[in-house]
């Protein structure tokens, strides 16, 4: 399952590719919603981690709307709650994520990001 | 007690591909079972183990910490983060696998961000050419050969494990005597600033397996 979360921490590490290398690009997706238990502690912890801009490009490419362009400062349950939906509960099964730098495909397969490289492109 | 996790939905089919729980596995349970307190004390946020495997390791320490965490787990070998996937939903936790190679597409984003760091390496000795075999080739030989002392796979991430690591965070790191317990100290010491103690060790057969835990030097964080 690449969920939002994961996808917000992924950067492309191609041999020599080091600038602009974040937030990867999806593309051809196909997303499952799975329900998780809502849990305010959890997303209230983890908002500073949080690139939030590539959160919410990332939430547009999958259709998702629901998140502000600016990170608010008041965290009121409307909004934790979609956040906790983008964060959370989108999977994206199968697709394709690129590199907005270098281009290089990542590819998810059965949920899983494959982000293996072969050894010419490994840093 | 926290209960082993259950494997029950891995076949034979999975462990001719995948690492078997094994006794290293069950002493590193031990060890973060002895630590249950303090990893709890140490209230998380982000965890994530290189090699997970089976996902038994990661499955159980979502147990001890709860929901409130992420459980980011990596592994070459793409079998094993399908285990991994499918052991966190037989379990009821949230674990996210990720196919690679130690952090490499997280280091960007997890500097100094990593709560619980955990490794059950590669670390039996082999010839190199074993190990870097195994390492290309992405399957079950990828769990144990470890190449020269054991240590060629381990080496590459203890290199790089103290830019994951938070202020407060804490890495654990199966290991055997051939691979020179007292001599991985020293290094993380001295080239890290890392410091460790051996928590936990057994005789298995053949193996003396170590756990060791590392944290920052506190007297160089503040000084
Ligand atoms: C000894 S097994 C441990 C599996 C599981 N964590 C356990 O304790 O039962 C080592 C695991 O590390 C994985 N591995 C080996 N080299 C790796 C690397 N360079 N990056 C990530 N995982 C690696 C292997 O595929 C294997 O799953
Ligand atoms: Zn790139």
């Amino acid at each position: 399952m690449v969920r939002l979360i994961t996808h917000n921490l992924l950067a492309c590490h191609v041999k020599g590719c080091n600038t602009n290398n974040f937030p990867l690009e999806f593309r051809d997706v196909q997303i499952e919603l799975r329900e998780a238990e809502f849990n305010p502690e959890f997303l209230k912890g983890f908002m500073p981690k949080i690139e939030w801009k590539a959160l919410v490009d990332a939430a547009r490419q999958l259709g998702d709307t629901s998140l502000p362009l600016e990170q608010p400062e008041m965290l009121d349950d409307d909004f934790l709650k979609n956040l906790h939906h983008v964060l959370l509960e989108i999977h994206v099964e199968e697709g394709i994520m690129t590199c907005p730098n270098c281009k290089h495909d990542y590819p998810v397969l059965n949920g899983i990001p494959n982000m293996l490289l072969a050894e010419h492109e490994i840093g | 007690m926290i209960p082993t996790p259950d494997l029950s939905h891995l076949t034979a089919d999975d462990y001719d591909c995948v690492y078997e729980p094994a006794e290293d596995t069950f002493l590193l349970l031990d060890a973060l079972e002895a630590d249950e307190q303090e990893l709890k004390q140490l209230r998380p946020r982000i965890t994530l183990e290189i090699g997970s495997g089976s996902g038994c390791v990661s499955a159980f320490i979502a147990k001890i910490l709860g929901p409130s965490v992420l459980y980011l787990c990596t592994d070459i070998n793409p079998h094993a983060c399908r285990c991994t996937l499918s052991t966190g939903v037989q379990n009821k936790v949230a674990l996210d696998p990720i196919n690679v190679t130690f952090a490499a597409p997280l280091s960007l984003r997890l500097k100094r961000s990593v709560d619980v760091i955990l490794f059950n390496p590669p670390y039996v000795p082999t010839i190199p050419d074993e190990a870097s075999g195994a390492q290309d080739a992405r399957g079950i030989a990828g769990a144990w050969a470890g190449g020269v002392d054991g240590m060629n796979v381990t080496d590459v991430f203890l290199e790089r494990v103290e830019d994951l690591m938070s202020d407060r965070g804490r890495f654990y790191l199966v290991a055997i005597a051939e691979n020179d317990v007292p001599g991985i100290q020293e290094r993380m010491l001295r080239l890290h600033g890392l410091q460790s103690d051996i928590i936990l060790s057994r005789r298995a057969g053949r193996e003396h397996l170590f756990v060791l835990r590392f944290v920052r030097d506190l007297s160089r964080v503040c000084s």
